[in-house]
């Protein structure tokens, strides 16, 4: 735990001191400020029936797909090309603490990242008062849901990041595995829910399965404001998984 | 001191897959003394050093820290040693303090003495004043190496594991290096391995030579020039035939042999001459070929063999070795040795 703390620290502070992180957060809130932009614009022209919380929240792939593989794949795989990795092996740390730390550091990056995406509802209601006084823009129920949304989903796309960063001593070739990984897991459930939809014949554990590994479909629950437990334990378990490995590989090839 | 062995390696092997990189290496290293462990690029030095801090596992047999196993308590063995791997790797984007400040607290060393500690550090290897605030990637090679030490220093290890310490840097460096590991001399226990011959002669109290994944020769260099390279050897300078300061040395009952020769210009030769001869020493010899009719001696001198030379011996005797008792592996092992020099 101590060495957990310690190697937290040192993660949080290299991630303060290097240009890298300040690029991408200025290139995530810029993407982000400008698909909001667009929506808010979009609804000035035609009447929506979505919130633009929850039409902002649907586009939430967009910057995971870019953002998740560039904050992970230095973590290890950079570690380990440099040289590093080895060093902080012969200190009394356990790989666990290693692993995990690389993890949290960049998860709370990740999640800071998106809280900074709420200046956008929050600078829209300073401009636009009569829509902020509607609870159109600030629906606590629909920003608690798509946060606790993000935080959960978030665990599970920085552990494949963790873990693809963990089995190479490349950062191309984890970023691309993290990337690949991600996009499978984001649009290949949904199209394995096209299909159940589309064809009757499915049977129907396979049809709850499938149900069960459909990202966007928690993702509308949630910004609704409905928060399910199964997707707590899909996200919360299969990230430990990730992570438990990213561990063994790391004591295997260290 | 205490009697329990700063290192005990006992038959340890590790293979990669197909390949050996170590076997059945078995040496150990008393507390205090400084070791050093030579080997041809891909001998398996590094490997040993690795399984002994812990970093890897061996196949078979095992290593004991302070009297601690290393697969058995590898967090207790880990305590005891620093080490401080090839190349030295060192995040360039830290400072100095900042750096060993990290690697204590990682290290266990009690808050309370974590300042103390790493100024020490930084003291013993002469960082404290100059490199104290630098950024680690702007600096030099020596400081670099210096930095590495360092970490290695702190957390009062018992064993200290140095994985070429002084490639790549100039002689003004290497001096530095040296005295700097001659100061932890009979404090710390201290293993190192390099390429640099007269390195280690000067630096180290003992020697391990490791070839192709065996220890071919343990000892102090002159216990090995005894083992590898016996007789006396003298350098001669000569105006005359080579053949006739052999024929001069049997007439007096010296049986020597002419080991390596080279020719100045027309009447002069150089010689290297070898001889099991007791009586052939210095005064002795100077006195005969001086007589000598046929030929006329300028020089004469005693030749001590450098740690190169018996290094070369012992490799070519374990090569020798291995390819008597094992003809038909021999060509394949070669191969594998290669493969091993780049992982």
């Amino acid at each position: 735990m101590r060495h957990y703390l310690i190697l937290l620290k040192h993660e949080l502070r290299m991630l303060l001191i290097s240009p890298p992180t300040y690029i991408a957060s200025v290139l995530f809130l810029m993407l982000m400020g400008f698909l909001y932009w667009a929506i808010i614009r979009g609804m000035v022209n035609a009447p929506a029936d979505l919130l633009p919380s929850v039409q902002f929240f649907s586009v939430f792939w967009i910057p995971v797909f870019f953002v998740v593989p560039l904050l992970t794949m230095r973590s290890i795989a950079g570690e380990r090309s440099l040289g590093t990795l080895d060093t902080l092996m012969t200190t009394p740390t356990s790989r666990v603490a290693v692993v995990l730390s690389k993890f949290s550091g960049a998860y709370i990056f990740y999640m800071l990242l998106w809280l900074a995406t709420l200046c956008f509802p929050l600078i829209a209601s300073k401009l636009y008062p009569h829509a902020a006084t509607s609870g159109s823009l600030l629906d606590p129920a629909s920003l608690i849901g798509s946060y606790t949304f993000l935080a959960l989903s978030g665990l599970l796309f920085i552990a494949i990041g963790i873990f693809a960063s963990s089995v190479t001593r490349s950062q191309l070739v984890a970023g691309m595995l993290s990337f690949t990984t991600l996009f499978v897991v984001i649009v290949g459930g949904q199209q394995l829910g096209n299909i159940a939809n589309n064809s009757v014949e499915l049977v129907a554990w396979l049809d709850s399965t499938v149900n069960y590994l459909q990202i966007f479909e928690h993702l509308d629950d949630f910004s609704r404001g409905i928060i399910d437990t199964r997707p707590f334990f899909y996200y919360t378990s299969t990230a430990a998984l990730l992570l438990g490995l990213s561990t063994l590989v790391i004591e295997a090839k260290a | 001191m205490d009697s329990t062995p700063s290192i005990r390696v006992k038959n340890l092997t590790r293979q990669y897959g197909a390949i050996t990189a170590i076997q059945n290496v078995s040496f150990t290293v008393n507390p205090g003394e400084i070791v050093g462990f030579l080997g041809p690029n891909g001998a398996g030095k590094s490997t040993t050093m690795r399984i002994l801090s812990g970093i890897m596992s061996a196949t078979s047999g095992s290593a004991w820290v302070g009297g601690v196993c290393v697969a058995q308590s590898p967090h207790e063995v880990k305590r005891k040693i620093g080490y401080m791997p090839e190349n030295n790797p060192l995040p360039d984007d830290m400072r100095v303090v900042e750096y060993l400040r990290f690697r204590a607290r990682l290290k266990e060393v009690p808050s309370r003495k974590l300042r103390a500690s790493v100024q020490e550090v930084m003291e013993i290897c002469d960082l404290a004043r100059t490199a104290r605030r630098k950024i680690i990637g702007t600096l030099s090679k020596g400081f670099r190496q210096r930095v590495g030490i360092a970490d290695a220093l702190l957390g009062d290890p018992e064993v200290i594991i140095m994985d070429e310490p002084t490639i790549g840097l100039d002689p003004h460096q290497i001096q530095g290096i040296r005295t700097l590991i001659n100061n932890l001399r009979g404090k710390l226990t201290v293993v190192l391995s390099s390429h640099i011959l007269p390195e280690i002669e000067r630096s180290c109290d003992r020697v391990i030579i490791i070839n192709r994944g065996r220890v071919v020769a343990s000892g102090t260099s002159s216990e090995l020039r005894e083992e590898f390279l016996p007789g006396n050897r003298f350098d001669l300078e000569i105006d005359g035939e080579e053949a006739d300061v052999i024929a001069e040395l049997a007439t007096h009952k010296i049986e020597a042999d002419i080991v390596d020769s080279q020719q100045v210009d027309d009447f002069t030769y150089k010689l290297s001459i070898k001889t099991d001869s007791e009586a052939a020493h210095g005064p002795h010899l100077i006195q005969l070929l001086s007589q000598a009719p046929k030929f006329k001696l300028h020089s004469l001198a005693p030749r001590v063999p450098n740690l190169e030379e018996i290094f070369l011996a012992a490799t070519k005797r374990s090569w020798e070795e291995t390819i008597e008792t094992k003809p038909k592996m021999a060509k394949e092992t070669v191969s594998t040795n290669q493969d091993t020099t780049s992982s």
